[in-house]
């Protein structure tokens, strides 16, 4: 039903797929966002680790099926205080998602806390066919 | 292979062994990843635990060393729910770090800022270095 790869490959059966995000334009380090993928029978459920960012600092987009996640960090968080030996980059998030016709863009929730991004992609209500009637000429 | 190391021991007797534990020590990276910071009398660690409530965080102090333990629960979800993507760890994690100094607890301050575990460290007043004056006779 769903299919999560870093390939560009698409398939009937997509819901949601994660994708590598092209690169920053400002030239500040750029981080792929840890991520957990669910599938529920309401939807996808989405969780993504963005540590560092403030909430008024994540920015999501939708652009033709394709749901950008963005996250900025304020990077000098210590005043009065030097760096010393890092285990950790600071720097921005971004990842993207390709989202399949099965899911309803138009209703997608977000919330933010604790440096968690869950987004709520709920799926598309089933819709009986639509019948074209013939104009007789 | 066995060639290739008969051949790198000949240069440097070590390197085998050397590649050998860091590959051995570079496994499994310490959780959480902390980066240290310091200023004149003070130093502060912080750690990236998305997700964790500050008060799941077990934050203690002696000496120099800091210990910091606790856990990530895992989501809650319904048994029918699929996972598409893990990339998040959960579970229990346990680190301490030693400080280049004897840190007063009474002085520790810790809070969690998006995501991200704060301690502020201050050393010990009896700690700190004394300047001596000579007296001149």
């Amino acid at each position: 039903m769903l299919h999560t790869t870093d390939t560009q490959t698409k398939g009937e059966e997509m819901n949601i797929e994660a994708q590598r995000s092209s690169g920053d334009v400002r030239g500040a380090r750029l981080h792929l966002p840890l991520t957990d993928i669910m599938e529920t029978e309401h939807g996808v459920e989405l969780a993504i680790e963005m540590p560092g960012v403030a909430s008024e600092n994540v920015d999501i987009s939708l652009e033709r099926r394709v749901l950008t996640v963005r996250g900025r960090e304020d990077v000098n968080r210590l005043p009065g205080f030097q760096l010393g030996r890092t285990e950790y980059d600071q720097g921005n998030y971004e990842r993207r998602f390709a989202l399949s016709e099965a899911l309803d863009c138009e209703n997608i929730e977000a919330e933010f806390s604790n440096g968690v991004l869950s987004l709520r992609l709920p799926r598309v209500e089933a819709r009986s066919a639509q019948r074209i009637s013939v104009k007789a000429a | 292979m066995l060639y290739q190391s008969a051949r790198i021991l000949r240069r440097d007797p070590f390197a085998v062994l050397r590649r050998l534990s860091s590959e051995v020590t570079q496994d499994t990276p310490a959780f959480p990843a902390i980066n240290f910071w310091h200023s004149e009398d003070s130093a502060a660690i912080t750690a990236e635990l998305p997700g964790i409530q500050a008060e799941d965080v077990d934050i203690s102090v002696k000496d120099n060393l800091v210990a910091l333990k606790g856990e990530r629960k895992p989501l809650d979800i319904d048994q029918k729910a699929v996972w598409r993507r893990r990339e998040r760890a959960f579970g229990k994690f346990s680190r301490a770090v030693r400080i280049p100094f004897n840190v007063d607890p009474e002085k520790t301050k810790a809070s969690m800022v998006n995501g991200v575990l704060q301690i502020l460290l201050h050393r010990r007043d009896e700690d700190k270095p004394r300047r001596i004056e000579v007296k001149v006779s």
